[in-house]
C-alpha cells in the first residue's frame, strides 16, 4: 500500500497505509507501552495503556486499534497521557499483590516497570485485596489469579497462534478470570507460549518457578538440543557448585528462527542437563566385568590403546563407529575424519530419521527452503509428517503465514494430522499411497486418478504461482525423486526434507555414512579430502549401522566407537551380540548402550559446548556454550584425546597451532588495538585466527568451509548469531536413490525425543500425567 | 447424531445453525433453548451445543459464565427471579426480597430441598411503571407486597400439589 505521512512527537514518520499507530511508532524507534497489544494476535484494546493524543480527535486514543492517517498530528508522551496511564495503573495495583520480591517475573515484569515509569505509587483504593491461592493447571503451567490483569494475551496466543484453545475468559467486568479447559486444569500442549507472553507473572512456570531471580542468570543464546528445527532457546545459566546449571529456558529476545515461538521441549526440556545421575568420570569395565570409575588418563590409554592393536591387527574393517544426532558438526566432521584417517575405516553411521543423501541427490542445485521461508510463504505443500508434533516450529511458521498473511496450505497425509485445520485442501491417503500421489500430481497415471477431491487438490495445486514443498520421511529414495522431478515443473518451488534431531542433518552433511564423505562426496571423489587430511582413505564402502550389529553377532566386529548414540535401545539389538566386542561409548548417561560398554567417557551435551548445527531445512547456526558440569568433556575433546591416546598425529586430525604455539594475541594489531571486536574482523580478513587448542571446534570449521562448499556461508554472519541457510552446493552423488533405505524416523511427540527425552523430568511428568494409568504400570 | 434434546427441539437447533453467516452465531439461543428444556446447562448439554456450533466446550462455558441468566446447576420447578434495581428498591424489592427468604427458607440462588422453589437476585427486569416486580419462570408479577408475593408462591405451589395428584 501507499506510504502515508504523518507526524508523532514532532517527528516526520513515513509509514505504509493501513499500519497501526502503534507499530508505526515502534518501528521508528518511539516506544509506545502496552499490555493487551501483541504483534501478530488480534487486536484487544482492553488495558488502555497505549493511549496517546491525537489531533482534532476527542479524548486520548488507543495506539493500538488506530491505523495511520495522511497528516496525522500525534503526541505520545505529554502530562496528560502520564496521568491517564498513571491511572490505569492504578486500577491494575487495585488487587495486584504487590508480591514482588517473590514473584518469578519480578525484575522482568512489564507491569512492574509501567509502574516505575509512571510512578503510581499511591493508590486512592482502600478496600482488601482479594486474594486467592495459585493453582496448578498442569506440570509446567501455574495460576496466581490475582496478579493476572486480563490482558488476554494468553488466550489469544493459545488460540490463534497454537490453535489449541486451551484458555478462555469466564465471567464478566472486574470479576473476569482466565479459565483452562478442563475446569481445574489444562490439556492442551505444554508449550508455554502463554507463561512466555504473560506481561506479568500470573502464569508461572513448573520448571522456573521460585528457583531464582531474572538478574542472577547469565543468558546465553543457543540452539535447542531436540528436534530438527533448530529453534533459539536462551538458557538462564547460574553458577552452582560443580558448575554452571541451566535454571530456565525461554524465548527471550524473539530474535531466533523461530520467532515468537518455542515449545516444551525448547523451553522445559533442558533439565536432563542438571540431573544427579550424569556420568562424570570415565568407566573402565574390570576383570570383575563391572564397569568402575578409573582415572581419565587410565581410561584413554587403556581405549586408545586396545583400539590401536585392533586397528593394527585386524586392520580398520573390523573397527565400527556410530556417531550422533545430536554433536554439533565439527564434532561429526571430527569423528568421521578420526574414523577414516585414525581408524582407517569407513564402518561409520548413524541413526538416519530421513533420507538426506537421496535429497541432496534430487535437488542437484535446485532451491532447498528455509525455515525463514514459511513465514512469508504464499502457499505450501506440506506431504506426510506431523509437524505439530515432530516439528513444532515449522507448525506455528505455517499456522501464523495461514492466519496472517492468508497462505494456502496443502495437506496430503495418512493420518488426520492437525494441521488440516489450517488447510485450503487436504487428501487422506494411504501411508503406502505417497509415491502413487506425486504420480498422479506430476499427471501420470495413478490410482486416486478417480477421485475427486484429488483432482480438485492437484488442480488448485497447479495453479499456485511459488509453492513451498515440505515432505516427511514417508518419502525416501526415488520417492523424493520423483517429487523434486514433479516439483520443478512447477514455478518458484523451494523443498524441505523433515528429518528428526537437532542436527541430524549436520551428521548427513558431515559423512557420518559409510559410503559417503562430508557434503555427499563419494568414496570415489575423495581426492580432496586425502590431500586435505594427508592420509590415504579407505576406498571401499564400509558397514551401515544393522551391518556393524550383524558383523557382531558373526564375531568380526572387534571394536566399536559409539559417540552421544544409543543404538542398542533405538535398534532394539539383543545385548549378547556385542560381548566379543571392544566397546567404547561417550554419553551423558548410562545408557543401555553404555552399560555395555568396555570404557565409558562422560561427554557434555549441546548445552556446554560451541559449535554449529544444521537444521532439516539446512539453517546453519552457532552454538554457545551456555552450561557446565564438572567432570565432564565435550565430544570433540574427546575423539581428539582418543586419537592422541592411538598416538595418532593430532595436528593433522585438527589444524591448531600450525605455525608454533605462537598466535597474534592482539601485538600485532596496532591500528586495531583494544578493539577485540575489530580485531577479530581484521584476523579474518588475512585468513588467520588464533588457533592454539586441539580443541578448537573452528578450526574445524575452517575446514568444513573449505572442503565442503555449501557449508560456505559468511562467516562473520554466523559468528554474530545470525542463522545462515546453505549454499545449495552439496556434492552431487550418482547413485543416492538406490541406497539401502535405512531410514527410522523417531516418531517422536511433543513430549518425547529419543533416548535423551527419558531423561527429562519436565516430559516424563507432562507424559506421567497425561497417561496415569500406562505410566504407573511402567 | 445422537442428541439430549427432544426431537422437536433438535430439529429446531439443525435449522438453527443454519440461519447466521457463522454458525457460532446461534450459541446463545442455543443455550437458552436448551436451559428452557433441560433445566440447566448440563455438562452434556454443553457438550452436545458445543459440537453443533462448532466451537470448544471451554468457549461454551465461557459464554454461559458471562450472561447471569444462564446457569450450570438446576434450579426448582419455579425459579423465582426478583428484581432490585432502582425501580424495584425504591418500592420495596428489598424487602420482597428479603420475604421470599424467609419464606421460602433459602438464601439468595438457593433451591428449596423439595426442588420446587429456587431464588435469585436480579438486574432490571424491564417492569419499571410496576415496581416492585418478579418474574417466576417467564410469567411476570407486578406491583408486589409481602402479602402478594405470598399469594403468588401459594398458587404456584398449588399448582404443583395438583400436577402431582394427577
Amino acid at each position: 500500500m501507499a506510504d502515508v505521512t504523518l507526524t508523532v512527537d514532532g517527528k516526520k514518520l513515513s509509514t505504509p497505509a493501513g499500519t497501526l499507530l502503534i507499530e508505526a511508532c515502534r518501528s521508528h524507534g518511539i516506544e509506545v507501552p502496552a499490555f493487551c497489544y501483541y504483534p501478530g494476535l488480534s487486536l484487544q484494546a482492553a488495558c488502555r495503556m497505549c493511549v496517546v493524543r491525537i489531533e482534532k480527535m476527542p479524548k486520548l486514543q488507543t495506539a493500538c486499534t488506530t491505523t495511520v492517517a495522511e497528516g496525522m498530528i500525534v503526541a505520545t508522551e505529554s502530562p496528560e497521557i502520564a496521568q491517564a496511564r498513571k491511572a490505569t495503573i492504578e486500577m491494575l495495583l487495585g488487587n495486584h499483590p504487590l508480591d514482588c520480591p517473590v514473584c518469578d517475573a519480578g525484575g522482568e515484569c512489564e507491569l512492574q516497570d509501567m509502574t516505575f515509569k509512571y510512578g503510581a505509587h499511591e493508590s486512592k483504593f482502600v478496600e482488601i485485596k482479594q486474594h486467592r491461592d495459585e493453582q496448578q493447571w498442569s506440570p509446567v503451567v501455574f495460576f496466581d489469579r490475582p496478579r493476572c490483569i486480563l490482558c488476554y494475551r494468553c488466550v489469544r496466543v493459545c488460540g490463534e497462534g497454537m490453535d489449541v484453545w486451551a484458555l478462555g475468559v469466564q465471567n464478566r467486568g472486574a470479576g473476569s478470570v482466565i479459565a483452562p479447559n478442563r475446569q481445574d486444569h489444562l490439556d492442551c500442549e505444554e508449550c508455554g507460549m502463554c507463561i512466555d507472553i504473560c506481561p506479568v507473572g500470573a502464569l508461572t512456570s513448573g520448571a522456573y518457578r521460585y528457583k531464582t531471580r531474572p538478574w542472577e542468570m547469565s543468558h546465553v543464546g543457543t540452539v535447542c538440543t531436540h528436534c530438527g528445527d533448530g529453534c533459539k532457546t536462551t538458557l538462564g545459566v547460574r553458577r552452582s557448585n560443580d558448575g554452571m546449571d541451566i535454571v530456565r529456558g525461554d524465548n527471550r529476545d524473539k530474535s531466533g528462527i523461530n520467532g515468537d515461538f518455542l515449545c516444551i521441549k525448547g523451553r522445559y526440556a533442558f533439565d536432563f542437563a542438571n540431573r544427579e545421575d550424569r556420568l562424570t568420570q570415565p568407566l573402565v569395565r574390570k576383570a570383575n566385568g563391572q564397569l568402575e570409575p578409573a582415572s581419565w588418563d587410565q581410561a584413554m590409554d587403556f581405549a586408545g590403546q586396545r583400539l590401536r592393536e585392533i586397528r593394527d591387527s585386524k586392520g580398520g574393517s573390523a573397527i565400527g563407529v556410530i556417531g550422533s544426532n545430536r554433536t554439533t558438526n565439527e564434532e561429526a566432521y571430527l569423528l568421521q575424519k578420526f574414523a577414516r584417517t585414525v581408524l582407517a575405516t569407513n564402518n561409520i553411521d548413524h541413526h538416519r530419521t530421513a533420507d538426506y543423501p537421496a535429497f541432496a541427490a534430487a535437488l542437484n542445485g535446485k532451491v532447498e527452503a528455509s525455515l525463514r521461508d514459511f513465514a512469508g510463504a504464499k502457499a505450501i505443500l506440506l506431504l506426510g509428517n506431523d509437524p505439530t508434533e515432530q516439528h513444532p516450529g515449522l507448525a506455528w511458521q505455517i499456522r501464523t503465514s495461514v492466519r496472517l498473511q492468508g497462505a494456502r496450505l496443502y495437506v496430503a497425509n495418512h493420518r488426520p494430522i492437525k494441521l488440516r485445520r489450517q488447510a485450503t485442501a487436504s487428501v487422506e491417503i494411504p501411508e503406502d499411497g505417497y509415491p502413487s500421489l506425486i504420480a498422479f500430481l506430476a499427471g501420470k497415471p495413478a490410482a486416486v486418478a478417480g477421485d475427486q477431491n484429488a483432482a480438485a487438490f492437484r488442480e488448485a495445486l497447479l495453479k499456485e504461482e511459488s509453492l513451498l514443498i515440505v515432505f516427511g520421511s514417508e518419502f525416501r529414495g526415488r520417492d523424493i525423486e520423483a517429487l523434486v522431478q514433479f516439483g520443478s515443473t512447477l514455478p518458484n518451488v523451494k523443498f524441505a526434507c523433515l528429518g528428526d534431531y537437532a542436527n541430524s542433518r549436520g551428521a548427513a552433511d558431515m559423512g557420518l555414512h559409510p559410503d559417503l564423505l562430508p557434503g555427499y562426496a563419494p568414496l570415489s571423489a575423495s581426492g580432496p579430502f586425502a590431500a586435505a587430511w594427508g592420509a590415504a582413505l579407505p576406498a571401499q564402502p564400509g558397514l551401515d549401522l544393522p551391518q556393524m550389529f550383524d558383523a557382531a553377532e558373526r564375531g568380526d566386529l572387534a571394536a566399536l566407537y559409539v559417540v552421544g548414540a544409543n543404538p542398542v535401545a533405538r535398534y532394539h539389538a539383543n545385548p549378547s551380540i556385542l560381548r566379543n566386542t571392544f566397546l567404547v561409548v561417550q554419553d551423558m548417561f548410562l545408557t543401555e548402550t553404555a552399560r555395555l560398554a568396555d570404557v565409558v567417557f562422560p561427554a557434555a551435551n549441546l548445552y556446554e559446548k560451541a559449535g554449529t548445527v544444521t537444521n532439516t531445512f539446512g539453517d546453519l547456526q552457532l552454538v554457545k556454550k551456555a552450561a557446565d558440569r564438572a567432570g565432564v568433556r565435550p565430544d570433540f575433546e574427546l575423539i581428539v584425546r582418543l586419537a592422541a591416546a592411538m598416538r595418532a598425529d593430532i595436528k593433522r586430525l585438527v589444524s591448531f597451532g600450525q605455525r608454533g604455539v605462537q598466535a597474534d594475541f592482539g601485538q600485532a594489531r596496532g591500528a586495531q588495538s583494544g578493539e577485540a571486536d575489530r580485531h577479530g574482523v581484521w584476523l579474518s580478513a588475512q585468513h588467520q585466527e588464533p588457533r592454539l587448542s586441539p580443541f578448537e571446534p573452528f578450526a574445524i570449521l575452517d575446514e568444513i568451509q573449505r572442503l565442503v562448499p555449501a557449508y560456505n556461508v559468511p562467516r562473520l554472519d554466523l559468528l554474530a548469531g545470525n542463522d545462515q541457510h546453505l549454499r545449495p552446493a552439496l556434492v552431487q552423488i550418482a547413485n543416492a536413490a538406490s541406497r539401502r533405505n535405512l531410514v527410522t524416523p523417531s516418531n517422536d511427540t511433543l513430549f518425547t525425543s529419543g533416548s535423551l527425552g527419558s531423561y527429562s523430568s519436565t516430559l516424563r511428568s507432562v507424559l506421567e500425567a497425561r497417561q496415569p494409568v500406562e505410566t504407573a504400570a511402567d | 447424531m445422537t442428541t439430549l434434546f427432544s426431537p422437536a427441539l433438535a430439529a429446531r437447533f439443525d435449522k438453527l445453525v443454519t440461519l447466521y453467516p457463522i454458525k457460532r452465531s446461534a450459541l446463545v439461543p442455543m443455550l437458552l433453548y436448551a436451559q428452557d428444556e433441560v433445566g440447566y446447562l448440563s455438562d452434556p448439554v454443553i457438550a452436545e451445543i458445543a459440537e453443533r456450533v462448532g466451537v470448544t466446550e471451554l468457549e461454551v462455558r465461557n459464554v454461559i459464565s458471562y450472561y447471569s441468566l444462564l446457569r450450570t446447576k438446576p434450579a426448582g420447578k419455579y425459579h423465582v427471579q426478583v428484581c432490585t434495581n432502582i425501580s424495584c428498591m425504591l418500592r420495596g424489592g428489598n424487602e420482597i426480597l428479603d420475604h421470599c427468604k424467609k419464606k421460602l427458607g433459602i438464601p439468595n440462588k438457593g433451591t428449596t430441598a423439595d426442588g420446587l422453589f429456587s431464588l435469585e437476585e436480579v438486574e432490571c427486569i424491564g417492569a419499571c411503571s410496576w415496581a416492585p416486580a418478579a418474574q417466576v419462570n417467564y410469567d411476570f408479577h407486578e406491583n408486589l407486597t409481602p402479602e402478594s408475593i405470598d399469594k403468588v408462591l401459594g398458587e404456584y405451589r398449588a399448582k404443583a400439589e395438583k400436577g402431582a395428584a394427577k
